[in-house]
């Protein structure tokens, strides 16, 4: 009876402690998952194929990269209160300020155009027309933030993320060798030598897991969504359990396309959903839908990071909270940034892939940074007092921070490059 | 449109007023990084505009 009653007490708490996960979760999970963007699914999908499984270790050792960059906002935005661009201009002055917010405008939208133009190709797939998507998506979205509820926004967004999960019965679909998939993938190995162009793949990847965009969406969400001192270590919880997610999801692809794939030559995703569709249907069908979700997913955090960080500096009203009336500058630069971008993707001969390998090269500006400014501000023990970085954080974090720079400036330098790691 | 463009101008010079100074403590690691930033972003747009000039050639 004893052991009954302690089994049931332990269920109860553990149930409790589900249910308040649930309630916390959000901002962590969302901008992780939204992570693997249509940007993002293009990079897994051709290190596969490129590779085969032999990269997985190098996937795994994003986890913690991500996680340590992305908690730092949460302590930021959960005890200043302020987004990531507020806190910049309040922090630096005006000069860092509308440095930051002007390259985020612009990082942003190019990077939106690239969520539509992954879309629009994973929808052609299935016979539809550029232009129903743009049209499709952009009512889409609208309906997601019209209702006027933070709360109603971030459990679709979280739908959608669930959606994203559709690679991993995809992979078990194409019949992996679970053996070799472990054999190859966990140790650390570098296929054909440490060359110019895996160098390029192990940039790619980190480039795809940490973007400038997520560190202004996490720390404005968790200001719209009211998360406390608290509340910071479920939010660290959520950002850790999301950062495992995104892995997963992307390794998931990588075993896709390196089962599948292997020695084919992947530009996009959406190539790659259709070389799969010729030998398996489903699994086709399977890559094709997830990269219209990532993309949709990266479309909806995207836009609304550029739309808190205007309403923070500008003053307006800018939260999920308010209704289209009480808040009319947020939902309209969030619309003119969503139409504007998929209009691009309807011009004729627009250079789109001239766009993607931009927004890698413009991002490089900001992301260095926004992540010193994200570490500076977390040792500003006036604002962060108990929160403020340990040591060991610190020496972390740094580490992380410098890793990160170094190498998305070297993938941004090659971008604009080509030729010079050959 | 005149009016909202001043509006707009009015509402940046406000802007620039309240973050006049920077409300972080002026270290100096806080200085070094901040200078180490600007050489390293000048550096970025000078290979930028370089690689622009190439294009046009």
């Amino acid at each position: 009876m004893n052991f009954y009653s302690k089994l049931y007490y332990r269920l109860r708490k553990w149930m409790k402690a589900v249910q308040l996960y649930l309630v916390i979760a959000g901002p962590g999970l969302v901008v992780m998952i939204a992570d693997n963007d249509a940007g993002g699914i293009t990079t897994y999908a051709a290190t596969g194929a490129k590779y085969g499984y032999n990269l997985i270790w190098f996937l795994l050792i994003l986890i913690p990269v991500a996680y340590y960059v992305q908690e730092m906002t949460v302590r930021l935005g959960a005890v200043t209160k302020r987004g990531h661009a507020e806190a910049i201009f309040d922090g630096f002055g005006a000069f860092w300020g509308w440095f930051s917010l002007i390259d985020l405008m612009f990082v942003d939208w190019l990077t939106l155009v690239t969520e539509f133009i992954g879309m629009t190709a994973a929808l052609q797939i299935f016979g539809i027309p550029p232009w129903a998507t743009v049209v499709g998506v952009v009512a889409l979205m609208g309906g997601i933030v019209i209702n006027g509820r933070y709360w109603t926004w971030e459990k679709l967004a979280m739908l959608f993320c669930a959606l994203n999960l559709i690679y991993i019965p995809g992979a078990f679909m194409v019949n992996a060798s679970v053996s070799d998939v472990l054999k190859e993938g966990l140790i650390p190995n570098f296929p054909g030598g440490f060359n110019g162009e895996l160098f390029f793949f192990l940039m790619a990847n980190i480039g795809t897991t940490i973007a400038p965009w997520m560190l202004f969406f996490q720390q404005s969400s968790v200001v719209d969504k009211g998360l406390q001192e608290k509340d910071i270590p479920w939010g660290k919880f959520d950002t850790l359990f999301g950062s495992m997610l995104t892995v997963v999801v992307a390794i998931f692809i990588v075993v896709v396309t390196g089962t599948v794939l292997k020695g084919v030559d992947i530009d996009s995703a959406s190539q790659a959903a259709e070389h799969l569709l010729k030998t398996n249907h489903w699994v086709g069908t399977f890559m094709a839908i997830g990269l219209f979700d990532a993309g949709l997913l990266g479309a909806i955090c995207i836009s609304l990071a550029s739309s808190w960080a205007f309403g923070e500096i500008f003053g307006w009203a800018h939260s999920l909270n308010q209704k289209i009336k009480e808040a009319p500058w947020f939902y309209a630069s969030y619309f003119f940034t969503l139409v504007t971008a998929g209009l691009v993707v309807l011009i004729p001969d627009a250079p789109l892939v001239l766009i993607t390998l931009f927004v890698q090269v413009v991002a490089v500006t900001l992301l260095p940074a926004a992540l010193v400014f994200l570490i500076l501000l977390l040792n500003d023990k006036k604002h962060m007092g108990e929160y403020c970085n340990t040591l060991g954080e610190n020496l972390i974090g740094g580490f992380i921070v410098l890793a990160i720079v170094v190498l998305s400036s070297l993938y941004g330098i090659s971008v604009m490059f080509p030729d010079l790691y050959k | 449109m005149a009016k909202a463009f001043k509006n707009l101008a009015q509402k940046i010079r406000e802007i620039n007023q309240r973050y006049s100074k920077p409300h972080i403590e002026m270290s100096a690691g806080v200085r070094v990084s901040l200078l180490v930033l600007r050489v390293y972003l000048l550096f970025l747009v000078s290979l930028m505009v370089y690689k622009f000039i190439l294009l046009l050639h």
